[in-house]
């Protein structure tokens, strides 16, 4: 293995970290407040609203029905719009939030429902605002289990990354696409997916961690 | 002059609408509790105690009536109004309701967080109310490293953290042990003595309501059955659904032995004294004499009096016989099946 290839993967890795973060990231600041309003406009929710619910909840669904390979086709334009090239990381970012966010929205909505009612109602009983329970109870509650939920996504995100290297993204996936793929360097394919798997391991095992020692229903 | 009553509600029903069924879980409800006591709502499981209670601060909104606080219907008053009023009403629940993810003392500080008020003030009246509820030494604990009780008593102080002046009690005790239950009452009686804090009490057991409350009322499906003080209910029960929560099926006392609780009436027999000695001689059994409301006038027994005794055929059969010979009128608590 060259020199040359083994600065190749030392960049792939930045990029991969870099659009999978950002992505994280942006998908977050839309699907927390999607996920929120989702479950809160349930039928048993503390806002409920069928309207609004069934509507994002049509939304969400619709993206997430589409294979990510095409939405990062569909959405060119757009993607052009944003950022001016449809091609390199920080392209990819734009499919991957868009694919991502929805996903996220369903992890937070879910992870939501684990909130133990009663507190919520405790909360209500004390007089507490819609607002201030979702903000004060409800996202505080939940947050180990947000964390699990942000582990799984980001491991999601990076496969989607990958798959973006096929058609111009950047990263460890354009790599394996480019060596692996285009050359048949199996050698450098092979590594490019080690890679991948140790950050997958290095997230999850990271989130864990973190999830164990912030959790205070365990000891 | 303060209005006697602090709560009181008229005509309140609920209904739950579900998919095949309507649930009328409370019906036309007219209610008054007042300033300063013990109130009891006692009923068995499913008979809409806790709906009834969560109608007292709109946590469940009725479908129909007036739910007055203080005179202020709050089923006319605006959200922010009705957010206010809940700051006078603290209330505890039977799984206790806590933040898992916050200790013991930013539990407390909780709702006056909510309501605005600076941190300092709020660790100030935390630290207070810890002392209230003998947990100085556990502030920093989470509630996963408490006991059921400690957990209540966390509870309490959190409720109690914005001065309120009720404090609605859903089967608060139910989740706990008897000794612990005796415990969280004697704090709660301490509570309504010592900070005039009106209490309403939401319970299935008799004991319970017995040990606290000054008057109580009796609910099944959703109707109030019986209401009075509670020694009346307690000693001469006029619903069948007040005879069962008093006349238990069936009893276990601390060592696992079968209990049969009997009441007794008096209405001018001798005295009341040799005659619960003259059953002990009679059964060769301990008699233990759980409640009793008797008065003598000219040697003579008038009132009731709540027994119980060991589960033996035998003994009950010469207890049975001794009553009956004596002409005393007495009712017994169903059989073990
Ligand atoms: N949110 C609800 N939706 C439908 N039915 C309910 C709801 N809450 C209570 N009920 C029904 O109302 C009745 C009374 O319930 P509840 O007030 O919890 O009784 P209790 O506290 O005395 O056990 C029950 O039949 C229960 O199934
Ligand atoms: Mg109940």
């Amino acid at each position: 293995m060259t020199e040359q290839i083994i600065g190749l993967l030392g960049q792939g890795i930045w990029e991969t970290l870099y659009m999978v973060l950002v992505s994280a990231l942006f998908s977050y600041v839309i699907g927390i407040p999607l996920g929120v309003l989702v479950f809160v406009t349930d039928q048993n929710g503390i806002c409920r609203n069928r309207v609004l619910n069934l509507l994002i909840g049509g939304v969400i669904n619709f993206i997430r029905s589409i294979p990510f390979l095409i939405l990062l086709v569909l959405i060119l334009p757009f993607t052009r719009l944003i950022v001016g090239t449809t091609i390199g990381s920080t392209a990819t970012i734009v499919p991957l939030v868009v694919a991502a966010a929805p996903y996220v929205a369903r992890m937070v909505e879910s992870s939501l429902k684990e909130v133990d009612s009663g507190v919520v109602e405790a909360a209500q009983a004390m007089g507490a605002s819609r607002m201030q329970i979702i903000l004060n109870v409800m996202l505080p509650e939940a947050k180990p289990s947000l964390l699990v939920g942000a582990t799984i996504s980001l491991a999601t995100i990076l496969g989607y990354s990958a798959m973006a290297g096929f058609v111009g993204g950047g990263g460890l996936g354009a790599i394996a696409t480019n060596y692996g793929y285009y050359r048949y360097n199996t050698e450098v394919m092979l590594i490019t997916v080690l890679l991948l798997v140790i950050i997958v391991q290095i997230f999850q095992e990271g989130g864990l961690r973190l999830v164990r020692r912030i959790d205070k229903r365990i000891k | 002059m303060e209005k006697e009553h602090i709560i009181r509600l008229e005509h309140v029903s609920k209904q739950f609408l579900s998919r095949n069924t309507d649930i009328l879980a409370v019906s036309n409800i007219n209610l008054e509790i007042k300033r300063g006591e013990v109130f009891g709502i006692i009923g068995f499981s499913g008979a809409g105690k806790s709906t009834l209670v969560r109608c007292i601060n709109l946590l469940e909104r009725p479908s129909d009536g007036a739910v007055y606080f203080d005179d202020t219907n709050l089923m006319d008053v605006s959200e922010r109004t009705l957010r206010d009023t809940r700051l006078k009403m603290g209330m505890i629940f039977q799984q206790f309701n806590l933040l898992a993810q916050k200790n013991v003392l930013d539990n407390i500080c909780f709702p006056l967080k909510i309501a605005g008020m600076k941190k300092e003030k709020r660790i100030k009246r935390a630290r207070q109310l810890l002392e209230l509820v003998d947990l100085t030494d556990k502030e920093r604990a989470y509630p996963a490293q408490l006991s059921g009780g400690q957990k209540q008593r966390v509870a309490i102080a959190r409720a109690l953290a914005t001065n309120p002046e009720v404090l609605l009690c859903d089967e608060a005790t139910s989740a706990l042990d008897p000794i612990t239950t005796k415990s969280i009452l004697e704090l709660l009686k301490k509570i309504n003595q010592e900070y005039g804090v009106t209490i309403v009490i939401i319970t299935h057991e008799m004991q319970v309501a017995e040990q606290i409350c000054d008057r109580i009322a009796v609910m099944s499906q959703g109707e109030i059955v019986e209401m009075g003080a509670v020694k009346d209910v307690f000693l001469n029960p006029q619903s069948e659904t007040a005879r069962k929560l008093i006349l238990p099926d069936n009893q276990f006392d601390a060592e696992g032995i079968a209990k049969r609780v009997i009441r007794i009436a008096f209405d001018g027999q001798s005295s009341s004294d040799p005659i619960i000695s003259q059953l002990t001689l009679h059964s060769g059994e301990m008699i233990n004499i759980l409640g009793a409301n008797t008065e003598n006038i000219g040697g003579k027994a008038y009132g009731q009096m709540l027994i119980q005794c060991p589960e033996s055929a035998e003994a009950l059969e010469k207890i049975r016989q001794y009553l009956t010979e004596q002409g005393i009128h007495f009712e017994e608590g169903g059989t073990i099946s």
